[in-house]
């Protein structure tokens, strides 16, 4: 890194989160700054357009209290940088990657860009690895496997945190090489509470030796929100490509995230897309999404569970919009099923998982696990379309086998969905199998007569 | 060349002080890590430039140079079974596992050489002066389209650098060109035909929903729009490894990195079921992933349709796949934002519409410049925002291309795959390639296909009255509709690509298949109107080995669909026609 240049008392105008300073130094694009006032603290920032005369700063952090003659500005001759060490789990860092646990800072090993560059697709390799999370509606239907990103799409009020605690808690490999695995948990403008809860329950299962917590809470600028997941998947990036950890990142909410990234755009005065957010929100998280992954050749992971809040539980709002033509996959959660008392509430037809078909059947899980999620999802889909027709016509309008899968429906949602305890992939296949054998068989499609010889036949007997 | 001097740059945008004369859409190089970027704008002040790459660490001062050249891209025989970014450069083979900003050159290799010309013959533009093998696999070389003259040296047989001059053509004003295995073409330019030729076969796709129902021909254009999680690019890639064409250029234009990972490990693996050598020989992929430079997303598709260009003049059936077109109108979209150009519809730049236009405009079925015959079709997937349809994009392209590929998100969410709503979908070309059908021995193609489109349509109808009076109030007949759609889309439009059996249905296969199921809805509708019950109908085994043919009866069974029909003409003559009963 290049030593630090200092410009003062050169700044012309604040306007919002943006800085505009002669130019009297040469200082590149997107290089990070340090802002500090009168008030003597630093803000991050970066340099965002530069001409003959001037340069424009974006501040990342409040500009309130800056003074023109008395603003300050580091450079620092490198874009954001975050330095990283093995010591770095166990810890807490707030939304810009500094320790705030009290504990000494770590020691320095790397430093690593936060942007993070595109990773050669040509040197990814495939997931395909099973991750048994003990959770048949996710183990059966919509399998996650490593190097997946797979996003949860809730509402308010819906038990995303506590899904993404048992989630991180309970996952394991099958077979013998489960390797070292570590969680990164990065809030983004989460409640005290929120942050709280997830501390006190990696606390209580012993996982918070292997967990670094990165929070930038509600009350924290809300542009750094910008930073804190670049700083968590930095660190998550260094953890699983460098030490070959396996690594899981609980990113939570996005949503916040997005209407920071909303605020921001409109302080610099561009025309709004879809909703007011930027244009370039696809772009932007994709950035972020794009850095989970598996590469060819060395030892570690990158699995992501980011969570966001559907506005109004609206699927089509660009956030999760946009993020479902990212993400590999989206578990949806039901508010129904919550109310119904059904835990967990995962709405299985929009939910989705891309790579399933690269980490099941034969030699992965199951070799009739496909077929059986695939018959699943078709009888359940016909149960909810029998559904609203009942409600309409009474059930005595409706043949014999639209009964069938009437009860069908019930059933799945109260045996197979709803759990209180982890279960295993057998035991939940079995569940599956044991629900499907109340269809009448000629209405199996998806299974082979060997499959219902093998699996349905038995419980008839 | 021309030099620059930046002193102004944001984001992707820079703007330059020109010391020499720069030309609209000249390639220029930026830096001591000669970043690429392209002239957008031009005054005799200043140069607006878009850069395709990260600009981070770009300052005023910085010296920029001209290339003399638009946008260009570098077309030989090295490119196929390989992957490249946005702007042709490769992807595999560097230690990096980042993809690293700044123009490299690919590395040299190797070919067999065969002359096809001797010295003293007189050549034109997109003639075929030699082939060129490795591993196995042959391909022509070709004088670029604008070289053209009297031969006056040519290199015998033999192992050259494809870096190397093979030919050395004397033009008629006097200039001697030097030819080799490569040439660079601008990639905004189609490349120049002969003649345009009418649609005249269909392009065999292997899954029955499309060759069936809503046919692309040979040189067409499809979209295939869907939101997300609806199968686009599962099907892409069903597409892309079982439909009969020569050559696959993959572009995926925003997309997902591990999908090109999947790609990159799968194909190899795969067997081309009509030449059985593996799938990625004929394949390219361009693969200019979401998280990659936005810019160089916009040029991306440019680049895909120029090299499918170059192959399709080699006299081959090239099909490209866009996946998606969606992205590369966003991309157009953010860098027209950056330069303050007025919005049109939902903030895209007005000339959307016509750079879809030109884009698509370059499918089709020609005569090349050498005679021969090639084509190239085009599938471009769209992601409009919340699966509405009614989006620019989406309205936009559908009045370029002639086969429209729906994706529903409730047959999806079924996972009634592919998805593609026969509602919501069609196809222009149908009388065109009916012909076709006909000479491979399927002379009912048409109207069988107007069947089915007819019996799904009285389904949709049927559906929406049982939602108010009760499915058991409606007449046998209509519910024996009901069940022969049901027929027509479980058992043979719905159609699994991870399935060994299933994935690849050949135009013979798909045509017994079709005939079984009218033959059954013909039979069906007979014994009800003969008083036979509905639930007699939906009991009887063979309905089950019907639904099932698909995946129970593979390509090399194609006789014991034979029998299936027997038993089928068996099974219903066997019935015995019951007292009408009390409903």
């Amino acid at each position: 890194m290049k030593a630090d240049l200092y410009a003062a008392g050169n700044a012309t105008r604040i306007d919002g989160p943006l800085l505009f300073l002669e130019r009297s130094l040469d200082v590149g694009l997107n290089e990070a700054v340090e802002v500090s006032g009168a008030d003597g603290r630093p803000r991050l920032g970066r340099v965002s357009a530069l001409d003959d005369d001037f340069m424009t700063i974006e501040v990342l952090e409040t500009t309130q209290g800056l003074a023109l003659n008395e603003t300050r500005v580091r450079f620092r001759g490198a874009p954001l940088h975050f330095s990283l060490g093995p010591d770095l789990l166990g810890r807490v860092y707030d939304g810009v990657g500094r320790v705030i646990d009290g504990g000494p800072p770590i020691a320095a090993e790397q430093h690593l860009r936060i942007e993070g560059m595109a990773l050669n697709p040509a040197r990814r390799a495939s997931p395909a690895d099973f991750i048994e999370t003990g959770i048949s509606s996710i183990d059966i239907m919509d399998s996650l496997v490593r190097g997946q990103k797979l996003p949860i799409f809730s509402g308010g009020g819906l038990p995303h945190d506590a899904l993404a605690i048992q989630l991180a808690r309970q996952s394991r490999l099958r077979g013998d090489d489960a390797g070292r695995f570590s969680i990164v948990f990065a809030g983004i403008g989460i409640p005290h509470d929120t942050a709280e809860q997830f501390r006190t329950a990696m606390e209580r299962s012993g996982a918070l030796g292997h967990t670094a917590l990165f929070l930038n809470l509600a009350s924290d600028s809300s542009v750094q929100r910008l930073l804190t997941p670049r700083f968590a998947l930095t660190a998550a990036e260094y953890l699983a490509y460098e030490l070959g950890h396996h690594v899981l990142v609980i990113l939570t909410d996005i949503t916040n995230y997005c209407e920071a990234l909303r605020e921001v755009s409109a302080s610099h005065g561009e025309i709004p897309s879809r909703k007011g957010y930027p244009g370039y929100m696809y772009s932007d998280l994709a950035t972020l999404y794009e850095r989970a992954g598996i590469i060819e050749g060395r030892p570690g992971s990158l699995t992501q569970i980011p969570i966001l809040s559907m506005p109004s539980d609206d699927i089509s709002h660009p956030i999760p919009d946009l993020t479902g033509y990212i993400t590999e996959g989206q578990i949806v959660l039901d508010r129904n099923l919550h109310r119904r008392g059904l835990y967990p509430p995962v709405k299985v037809l929009p939910s989705l998982s891309r790579l399933m078909k690269d980490g099941t059947g034969r030699g992965f899980t199951h070799e009739d696990h496909p077929d059986l999620a695939n018959q699943l999802y078709a009888a359940y889909a016909r149960a909810v379309q029998v559904r609203v027709l009942a409600n309409v016509v009474g059930e005595d309008g409706l043949t014999e086998t639209d009964r069938y899968y009437l009860r069908f429906g019930d059933s799945f949602e109260h045996e197979f969905i709803a759990q209180e305890e982890r279960r295993g992939l057998e035991a939940s296949m079995e569940i599956g199998w044991r629900l499907l054998a109340a269809l009448p068989a000629s209405e199996l499609h998806r299974l082979s007569d060997a499959q219902i010889a093998k699996y349905i036949e038995p419980h008839h007997g | 060349m021309a030099e620059a001097r930046l002193h102004w740059v944001s984001g992707p945008v820079i703007r330059a002080v020109p010391e020499g004369d720069f030309a609209v859409n000249e390639a220029v190089l930026i830096g001591e890590r000669r970043l690429l970027g392209e002239i957008i704008r031009l005054t005799r002040e200043e140069i607006v430039i878009q850069v395709y790459e990260d600009t981070t660490g770009l300052r005023p001062g910085v010296r920029i140079r001209g290339t003399g050249y638009p946008l260009s891209v570098k077309l030989g025989p090295a490119l196929l079974g390989n992957i490249f970014d946005g702007l042709l450069r490769p992807l595999a083979g560097g230690e990096a596992i980042h993809v690293e900003p700044g123009m490299r050159a690919a590395p040299e290799q190797t070919f067999a050489f065969c002359p096809r010309l001797k010295d003293g013959d007189t050549v034109a533009g997109g003639e075929v002066f030699g082939e060129v093998s490795r591993n196995g696999v042959t391909q022509r070389v070709l004088i670029p389209p604008d070289v053209a003259g009297k031969v006056s040296h040519i290199e015998p047989d033999g192992d050259y650098s494809d870096n190397a001059g093979l030919v050395t053509v004397k033009a008629a004003d006097g200039k001697t060109h030097t030819v080799g295995m490569q040439h660079t073409w601008p990639v905004r330019v189609p490349r120049p035909v002969t003649r345009r030729l009418p649609p005249d076969r269909p392009m065999i796709t292997g899954q029955r929903i499309l060759d069936t129902l809503f046919p692309i021909a040979r040189g067409g254009k499809a979209a295939l729009p869907g939101g997300f999680g609806t199968g686009k690019t599962v099907l892409q890639e069903s597409l892309a490894k079982w439909c009969d064409a020569d050559i696959i250029i993959y572009v995926g234009c925003g997309e997902r990195g591990n999908e090109m990972a999947g790609v990159l490990h799968e194909f190899p693996q795969l067997q081309d079921p009509r030449t059985g050598r593996s799938l990625m020989e004929r394949t390219l992929i361009i693969a200019n992933t979401s998280n990659m430079p936005v810019a160089a997303r916009e040029a991306s598709i440019y680049t895909g349709v120029t090299v499918a260009e170059y192959f399709r003049d080699q006299g081959l059936h090239v099909a490209l796949m866009a996946d998606s077109t969606s992205r590369w109108a966003e991309a157009l979209r953010e860098v027209s934002g950056r330069l303050g150009e007025l919005p049109g519809e939902a903030g895209y730049p007005a000339y959307l519409s016509s750079r879809l236009a030109s884009f698509y405009e370059r499918a089709g079925r020609v005569t090349a410049l050498n005679g021969e015959e090639g084509s190239l079709s085009i599938i471009g997937a769209v992601s409009p925002p919340s699966g509405d349809f009614s989006e620019p994009v989406t309205t936009h392209t559908k009045r370029y291309v002639r086969s429209f590929w729906g994706l529903d998100r409730e047959r999806a969410q079924a996972r009634f795959y592919p998805a593609v709503h026969p509602l919501q979908s069609y196809a222009e070309a149908v009388d065109e390639l009916a012909g076709w059908w006909r000479e491979r021995g399927s002379p009912h193609w048409r109207e069988r296909r107007a069947r089915l489109l007819k019996i799904l349509e009285e389904q949709d109808q049927l559906e929406r009255m049982a939602r108010i009076v009760g499915k058991d109030a409606l007449p046998p007949r209509q519910q024996c509709i009901l069940l022969a759609g049901e027929l027509i889309n479980q058992g043979y439009l719905m159609q699994s690509s991870f399935s060994p059996t299933d994935r690849y249905a050949s135009p013979e296969r798909q045509s017994v298949m079709l005939g079984l199921i009218t033959r059954y809805i013909d039979l069906a509708l007979q014994a009800v109107e003969q008083g036979t019950s509905v639930d007699t109908l939906r009991g009887m085994p063979i309905l089950r080995k019907l639904q099932r043919m698909k995946e129970d009866l593979g390509e090399e069974a194609l006789d014991d669909y034979a029998e299936l029909e027997h038993e089928l003409d068996d099974a219903f003559a066997a019935l015995k026609p019951e007292t009408v009963h009390e409903g």
